[in-house]
């Protein structure tokens, strides 16, 4: 490899000069290439053997009964049969539908308005700010865990901490977790609790708007509530589709809480019965991995869905500062 | 021009002291709400049984460090193995994951290659895939290969973080490689370095931040992993800690509170002390990259 970049042969007469580099750009060229997919083999084997394979064997079982207890050889194909009874003769599912779709409209806006609103209250540089923003982050990073879910139900019992708290003003608690009327609100507000991801990438936002801009507009004798308005959140809208994006996503696959609120079963009668956790029952406990596998294919369209409609609307209201779109 | 700005600035922030502290003020009562349910979990994992039932303050009457032991040994199997499992497994998906992504990322955002756009185009694509999509059919396929439950049952967990479907940490580090000035590649280039050579000596050592952030996150995330855990790991022995302390749940005794809530801390320990170590770099690295955290 070395040899073809002696100076001693690029020294050589100069007719053959260009020629010897054409061949050594195209070599070099060619090495890179290979090298190229030699990096890429990891990946490459893994999306085939772990994402594609097991995706198309997933659309396939969609459309069969498939038990996991038959051997895949004599699986029965059912046409849309699975589909069918998802829409049509499954109640619970679209109950699960609608559990995930009122938690994500719900959990997810409160959660960013929490994230914006502590973001804003630290903006600005003062000493001791970094230890806030740490303080807040904290649960984001514990948040998926099941330890904190318990902790969570245990708060939210009948004769938990938060009851005895509302004790204090004379308020008589309700059994939340228990109460098929207040358990979603009860995983609704462990989501909120956790606002501090989408709070960290609110304040890198909130950096990058121009302090000219406030300064001109309150020379203009705008208050601050019209600034926030006109300035702050314009400048904050692609940070702002950004985290709303993000945690719908994330909101749509809200599981471990779920699960160890209602022991794995969703309820109480079927109160938090999310999509995840519908799909696991299904798959993992009812043992209809077909089934199971239709579901997951309508999830996955869902959220591409949602996800293009938020990419189209965002065009409205989303600006970006080089007036691109 | 910078006079100007700062003497408006001033101006405009008259009495900066009193708004100061009420801002400081509502930021601490938040604090408290925010901190309540860990501080509480503290509390009540060394109260005795009568006062987890009677007291729901913060701190215990009396200390009670029995709960710790009660929980260690409250199943079959003692609490220890179920962390010797979690930091195995947690700490094979950072290895997995870091070596695996980092190759992939040199490829992305480094070499040339056919196909390669459409490649990068497919990684970002299954950085939208929902984990749950792929759960069924991936159990299906590990489970006739004979690897659920099988002679080493966490291979389910750890083949696909060996092969960078990770792709979160793919998109990471090819934005960090992005970063690294191309003149380096070039120079080492033509002191006869092959690709493997730049790899090696200017693209690996210098990449060492976002090795960093990628070993930290992988592993918390993988500790407070459920969902995987849950699916493939099915005898006793073979639990991690997410997975036992859903053991808690299922034997409702009112007894076993007390051991559960020190379990839970337990096993909140070590991200808490990645946090206590990382946290400057935990809190930028997600604004940089959007990290959920």
């Amino acid at each position: 490899m070395a040899l073809t970049t002696a100076p001693g042969r690029t020294g050589r007469s100069g007719s053959a000069r260009p020629h010897a580099n054409r061949r050594r750009v195209g070599r070099d060229r060619h090495a890179e290439g290979l090298a190229g997919y030699v990096f890429l083999s990891p990946w490459l084997i893994g999306l085939m053997g772990v994402t594609a394979i097991p995706m198309l064997l997933s659309l396939w079982l969609s459309f069969t009964d498939y038990d996991i207890l038959t051997p895949l050889s004599e699986v029965r194909w059912v046409g849309l049969a699975n589909y069918e009874r998802m829409f049509t003769a499954d109640p619970s599912y679209w109950h699960a539908v609608r559990v995930t779709l009122t938690f994500a409209v719900v959990a997810v806006p409160l959660k960013l308005a929490a994230a914006l609103g502590v973001a804003l209250l630290l903006n600005k540089a003062w000493r001791g700010v970094g230890l806030f923003r740490a303080l807040f982050y904290l649960p984001s990073l514990l948040g998926g865990s099941v330890a904190l879910a318990i902790v969570w139900v245990n708060m939210f019992n009948r004769d938990g901490a938060f009851n005895s708290f509302l004790a204090l003003f004379g308020i008589e608690g309700l059994p939340w977790v228990s109460d098929p009327d207040w358990a979603l609100q009860t995983l609704m507000v462990l989501a909120i609790w956790q606002f501090g991801a989408p709070m960290v990438i609110f304040l890198a936002g909130l950096k990058q708007v121009p302090t000219e801009l406030y300064e001109a507009a309150s020379v203009d004798g705008a208050s601050r509530w019209s600034q926030f308005w006109h300035v702050t959140l314009p400048m904050l809208s692609p940070v702002i589709f950004f985290n709303l994006v993000l945690e719908t996503i994330n909101g749509f696959q809200g599981f471990t809480a779920a699960f160890v609120l209602s022991n794995g079963t969703g309820g109480p009668v079927d109160s938090t019965l999310m999509y995840t956790l519908k799909l696991y029952i299904s798959g993992f406990t009812d043992l209809e991995m077909g089934y199971a596998s239709a579901m997951a294919w309508v999830f996955l369209i869902a959220i591409g869905l949602i996800t293009a409609i938020f990419f189209s609307t965002g065009r409205f209201w989303v600006h970006y500062s080089d007036g691109e779109k | 021009m910078v006079a100007v700005t700062s003497t408006t600035r001033r101006t405009g922030r008259r009495r900066p002291g009193g708004r100061q502290a009420v801002r400081l003020l509502i930021l601490i009562a938040i604090v408290a709400v925010v901190l309540y349910p860990l501080l509480w979990m503290l509390g009540t994992s060394v109260k005795s049984q009568e006062e987890i039932v009677n007291n729901i303050g913060l701190l215990p009457e009396t200390f009670t460090p029995g709960n710790y032991t009660a929980g260690w040994g409250n199943f079959d199997l003692s609490f220890g193995t179920f962390f010797l499992n979690s930091a195995m497994v947690s700490l094979l998906t950072v290895a997995g994951n870091a070596v695996s992504c980092l190759l992939a990322a040199y490829a992305f955002a480094r070499l040339r290659f056919r196909l390669r756009g459409i490649w990068f185009a497919v990684m970002i694509g299954t950085l939208l895939l929902p984990g749950h999509v792929l759960i069924v059919p991936q159990y299906i396929l590990f489970r006739s290969l004979g690897l659920v439950g099988g002679e080493w049952p966490y291979l389910p967990l750890l083949i696909p973080q060996f092969l960078a479907t990770e792709a979160f940490f793919v998109f990471l580090m090819v934005q960090f490689m992005r970063g690294i000035p191309r003149e380096l590649d070039e120079a080492a280039k033509i002191d006869g370095a092959s690709p493997y050579g730049i790899f090696r000596h200017v693209i690996l050592p210098l990449s060492r931040p976002a090795l960093v952030t990628t070993a930290i996150f992988s592993f918390i995330w993988t500790w407070n992993d459920f969902f995987r855990q849950l699916v493939f790991l099915s005898s006793l022995d073979d639990y991690t800690v997410p997975v036992a302390l859903t053991l808690f749940i299922d034997s409702t005794s009112q007894s076993a509170v007390g051991p559960m809530f020190a379990m839970s801390v337990l096993s909140l320990l070590p991200v808490f002390l990645f946090f206590l170590a990382f946290q400057r770099m935990l809190v930028e690295g997600i604004n940089t990259s959007g990290l959920k955290g």
